[in-house]
């Protein structure tokens, strides 16, 4: 049996556009990854647990909103406190640069902004993993 | 490793989730760590009480397996649930969206729920599936909800994995009834009919009821249980306590008939044959000698494929060219 990566994609804030993260949940099947939708109104809180729970490797946020920063830090803290901070944390959405850069800063390993190609997202994954597994 | 192993079974027995959920995708990768917590927590009598929850696509099992949850923690139950979906044969990769209609137990600490894809298995659970439910029990929950892939009529592993198998229907499909008829109608130990409130609703009611009548009759002479039928609209809760109830009263109907003490020898026996076809054939590739040569013999054409596979299966490397 092979190991698959897991992935799960979860939305934060009030927001309820799910065309994107349905894009990417089938381009990441189709690369061979197990993706766990959890839904939408996703708290940080609710993101710690199924990520434990399902025991991802990745852990996908989209925000639509502009509350990313402090969801997107609190599912981080969340994560360091659980002792689960070797997932790869990535971001996505709608998100201006400056605060892609605070995000990068605060562990976030890559945030991917509209015009990011499904492929570029695989990729890194896939890169990561690669790496991962060699160590 | 066995260290990692006896450290990894006494922290998920304190009822360490991150340590349950590890074990569960060791077993999933095939990594042997998995195989050697099972061992650990292997012995332990069964406390769990499983119930499979199975039926076709678009029965609503994930809604019905939410309600469930539900009415197991009024009870005062802790709850694990193993949600099965397939993987895709092409990709070999998954969606698994079975927990979108459970989120409301997230923040629950009573309640684990662990998605699981089929990884090229057949018979509507993943290979790990029996593993992960005898994980799930070690770390303290009182029941364990298994909810299958869509099935058709003979996906049916979960019969031989759960202690009461909830069968759930919907009207409105018409043939969907004659389908049930074959395979899925006979591991049914109690019957929900889901979509209660749809229209077609009495006339699927009675037509579950004549062919459950026909199967009372076909069950004569085995310890009596005649499969309950409850109609239920998961969605708002409707019928979930009745449904409950009944899978309680099947439960007492095992320990009461010696029926539970039956399944659970045939369960042992069928754990054992599964186990085996799940290793045997990466432990015969293992331990096979000039696996390396063989296969260059083979694809050059100076051995045939039956005597390389003899050869192997009987211990040894390279048959004599």
């Amino acid at each position: 049996m092979a190991k698959r990566i897991r992935v799960l994609l979860a939305k934060l804030g009030l927001d309820s556009h799910t065309i994107g993260v349905t894009v990417i949940a089938k381009a990441l099947r189709d690369a061979g990854m197990e993706v766990i939708y959890s839904g939408l109104k996703q708290t940080p809180e609710m993101v710690v647990r199924t990520a434990i729970q399902e025991d991802v490797d990745v852990v996908g946020l989209s925000s639509l909103s502009a509350a990313h920063m402090s969801h997107f830090s609190r599912v981080l803290e969340l994560l360091r406190a659980e002792g689960a901070s070797d997932k790869l944390v990535l971001g996505g959405g709608v998100i201006p640069e400056r605060d892609a850069e605070k995000l990068r800063a605060m562990g976030v390993a890559a945030v991917f902004t509209m015009g990011a190609t499904t492929t570029e997202i695989i990729e890194f994954i896939e890169r990561w993993w690669t790496q991962r597994e060699a160590q | 490793m066995s260290e990692r192993a006896r450290d990894a079974a006494a922290r998920l027995r304190a009822g360490d989730t991150a340590a349950l959920a590890r074990a569960i995708r060791w077993l999933e990768d095939g990594d042997a760590l998995g195989a050697r917590v099972l061992r650990e927590v292997a012995g332990a009598p069964e406390r769990a009480w499983r119930i499979g929850v199975t039926g076709p696509a678009g029965a609503g099992k994930s809604t019905l397996v939410d309600a469930l949850i539900t009415e197991l923690r009024r009870r005062g139950q802790r709850v694990g649930v193993l949600a099965v979906d397939p993987s895709s044969p092409f990709s070999g990769g998954a969606l698994l969206g079975d927990r979108l209609r459970m989120q409301r137990h997230t923040l629950d600490p009573g309640v684990f729920i662990r998605s699981m894809a089929t990884r090229g298995r057949m018979g509507g659970l993943a290979s790990a599936t029996h593993g992960a439910a005898i994980l799930v029990d070690a770390a303290g929950f009182d029941v364990v909800l298994i909810e299958t892939v869509g099935v058709g009529q003979d996906e049916l592993d979960v019969a031989e994995l759960a202690h009461t198998t909830v069968v759930v229907s919907v009207p409105g499909l018409g043939d969907e009834v004659q389908a049930l008829k074959a395979g899925l109608f006979e591991v049914a130990d109690v019957h929900a009919l889901n979509k209660a409130d749809l229209p077609g609703a009495d006339s699927a009611e009675r037509n579950l009821r004549a062919l459950l009548d026909l199967e009372t009759q076909r069950r004569e002479g085995e310890p009596r249980w005649a499969p309950p039928l409850v109609r239920t609209v998961a969605a708002r809760g409707d019928g979930v306590p009745a449904l409950l109830d009944a899978c309680d009263a099947h439960r007492v109907h095992l320990a009461a008939s010696g029926e539970g003490e039956r399944r659970a020898a045939t369960r042992a026996e069928q754990l054992f044959y599964a186990l085996l076809r799940e290793q045997a054939p990466q432990r015969l590739l293992a331990r096979a000698t000039d696996l390396d040569r063989t296969i260059a013999a083979l694809r050059a054409g100076e051995i045939d494929a039956f005597a390389a596979a003899e050869a192997v299966l009987a211990g040894g490397g390279l048959p004599a060219l």
